[in-house]
């Protein structure tokens, strides 16, 4: 069985982004960019069914501009067998993508595919469950558990109320909740090695898939900004402060 | 111009978060309709119709919607939505399940999480973390859009008198089935709709010494709830946490306790009305957005935190 798994690359989770002065994005110059953290999640979960023997192959997919090599490169040092770029330079939407994805999906034919629940950057969270729409796939999405066996797939999901355990048929699209597993760290030797591993790059034209733009961002502002507070030296101050100037408890 | 508003429920109850997804609606403008979508759920179809502003509540029942599996759902969101200009959910662990599927299958982009609506077709969401609020305009006909609860004031959940029309389509797509769950049973309000949270991080140190807070959230009337670093670290189970990819809340008074306040979890908890932070690291970012704050040791200060309440 064959494991795809999509990745997108995104500023790095350390960073702290600004708001560009003109309103018109988020000020990515000179930003660290890293895989996306619950990509990243996806990509240690494709390579231990690997291990387990469940996966013969990992293939590591991504779809941007050309710098999203290293982040795939990335993905190969970490244990995926190959990896697919389809580049452009163009605005990527998740509806765009999870079309790009499908027709991926038809070429490689794989029993699972596992996405991060969402990128830390657009926080869609969108392009897992629009992919397995468009593949008519079951769905394990926020997953914390997952286990494959007789051709099916036990997802546990982690809900608002607590957790949810389904039972899907394969092939199956599985979304990565922070708890899945911790993602290891490439070792120097891994890096050295995945230089040599298979990388493909296509075009969304050579998909035949429609990429054009359903919304447009009309402006990035920053969030209001809290106004800092006062400390106080004491419980008795706070519970003070508490009842009789913010009037929040009685 | 009419929306279709998917109910958020447990076959039971209308969650109360519904209810600020018809107050986005409302914003939007146009006629509201309610979709109930479970099994044996006419209680909550009747719930629906009683709330302000809704004209019809479509109720499918139907054991295949039982669980609201994404692959059985969808298709009959899809299906109905064809209908509606705007079709809306909560953006719940629910929502967020199964409404790109439906975005997909009616061949439109989803605007998700808005906190805002600036016109019919553009809406306010955040993104990075909530470190910048992005306007979004669709352009596709039809508008999918899932819905941040504490962005909106709920509609009155009484008031109406929808009438409630029954829906014979059932989609059973054969792929998924409903193994169990493990629900937290709480005595205290749910995080999201409560007005009063307090939240225990890593300088909580275990699971056990969350007894603490809980203590205090008695006293309060208050959900409890943690960071992300606490639920890592196996103190607390997942559905505690407050943050970007877990709740977000925005209550009347939120208590941080033990938490350093990384900017993924502000981003779930710095539209709450009043923020309090305890803990004993003065530096803590924490501190940057809380109203007060107390720097202390917080085995000592909670404790007398709930005597003085």
């Amino acid at each position: 069985m064959k494991v795809l798994v999509p990745i997108k690359r995104v500023v790095d989770a350390n960073v702290k982004v600004r708001v560009k002065a003109d309103g018109t994005g988020i000020d990515l110059a000179n930003v660290k960019m890293a895989v996306n953290p619950f990509c990243e999640i996806a990509i240690e979960e494709a390579v231990r069914l690997k291990e387990a023997g469940v996966a013969e192959e990992v293939v590591a997919i991504s779809i941007g501009a050309q710098a999203c090599q290293e982040q795939l490169r990335t993905c190969l040092a970490l244990g995926a067998d190959r990896a697919i770029l389809v580049q452009t330079d163009a605005e990527m939407q998740p509806l765009a993508i999870a079309k790009a994805l499908k027709a991926i999906y038809d070429r490689e034919q794989p029993g699972v595919v596992i996405f991060g629940k969402q990128s830390i950057d657009g926080d869609n969270g969108q392009t897992g469950q629009m992919f397995a729409a468009f593949t008519g796939l079951a769905q394990g999405t926020f997953a914390s558990e997952l286990t494959i066996a007789d051709g099916k797939a036990q997802v546990v999901r982690e809900v608002d109320g607590g957790l949810q355990t389904v039972a899907l048929t394969l092939p199956v699209v599985v979304t990565t909740d922070l708890r899945l597993n911790e993602p290891r760290y490439a070792s120097l030797p891994n890096i050295m090695k995945a230089r040599k591993k298979p990388f493909e790059i296509v075009s969304p034209e050579d998909l035949g898939v429609d990429v054009a733009p359903r919304f447009t961002v009309e402006s990035v502002t920053p969030p209001p900004q809290r106004a800092a507070g006062v400390k106080v030296e004491s419980v008795a101050e706070l519970v003070d402060k508490l009842k009789n100037e913010a009037k929040v408890i009685e | 111009m009419t929306a279709l508003v998917v109910a958020e429920h447990d076959n039971r109850e209308l969650k109360p978060v519904t209810l600020n997804v018809l107050a986005a609606a409302q914003a939007i403008g146009g006629d509201i309709h309610v979709l109930v979508a479970g099994a044996d759920c006419a209680a909550v179809a009747e719930q629906a119709a009683a709330a302000a502003g809704v004209a019809k509540v479509l109720c499918a029942d139907a054991p295949a919607y039982e669980h609201q599996l994404a692959e059985n759902l969808a298709p009959l969101v899809a299906e109905l939505g064809a209908g509606y200009e705007h079709v809306l959910a909560a953006h719940s662990t629910t929502g967020k399940n199964f409404l790109p599927r439906v975005a997909a299958l009616l061949d439109v982009a989803m605007v998700s999480d808005i906190i805002g609506v600036d016109a019919p077709d553009t809406f306010r969401r955040p993104i990075y973390a909530g470190n910048g609020i992005a306007t979004v305009k669709s352009h596709d006909a039809k508008k999918v859009v899932s819905v941040r609860g504490t962005g909106f004031d709920p509609a009155p959940g009484q008031g109406g008198t929808a009438t409630i029309e029954a829906v014979a389509s059932v989609h059973d797509a054969g792929l998924s089935s409903f193994v169990g769950e493990a629900m937290a049973k709480s005595e205290r309000p749910e995080l999201t709709a409560a007005r009063i949270v307090i939240s225990g991080g890593r300088g909580m140190q275990n699971g056990d010494n969350f007894a603490l807070l809980n203590a205090v959230a008695d006293k309060l009337g208050a959900a409890v709830g943690a960071s992300r670093a606490a639920v890592d670290a196996g103190f607390v189970p997942n559905d505690m946490q407050v943050g970007q990819t877990g709740k977000i809340v925005a209550p009347e008074l939120y208590i941080a306790v033990g938490i350093s306040g990384a900017i993924q979890h502000l981003a779930g908890m710095k539209d709450s009305k009043v923020i309090v932070a305890i803990n004993k690291d003065e530096d803590a970012p924490i501190f940057q957005v809380a109203d007060y704050g107390l720097v202390a040791d917080l085995f000592n200060a909670v404790p007398e935190l709930e005597t003085a309440l």
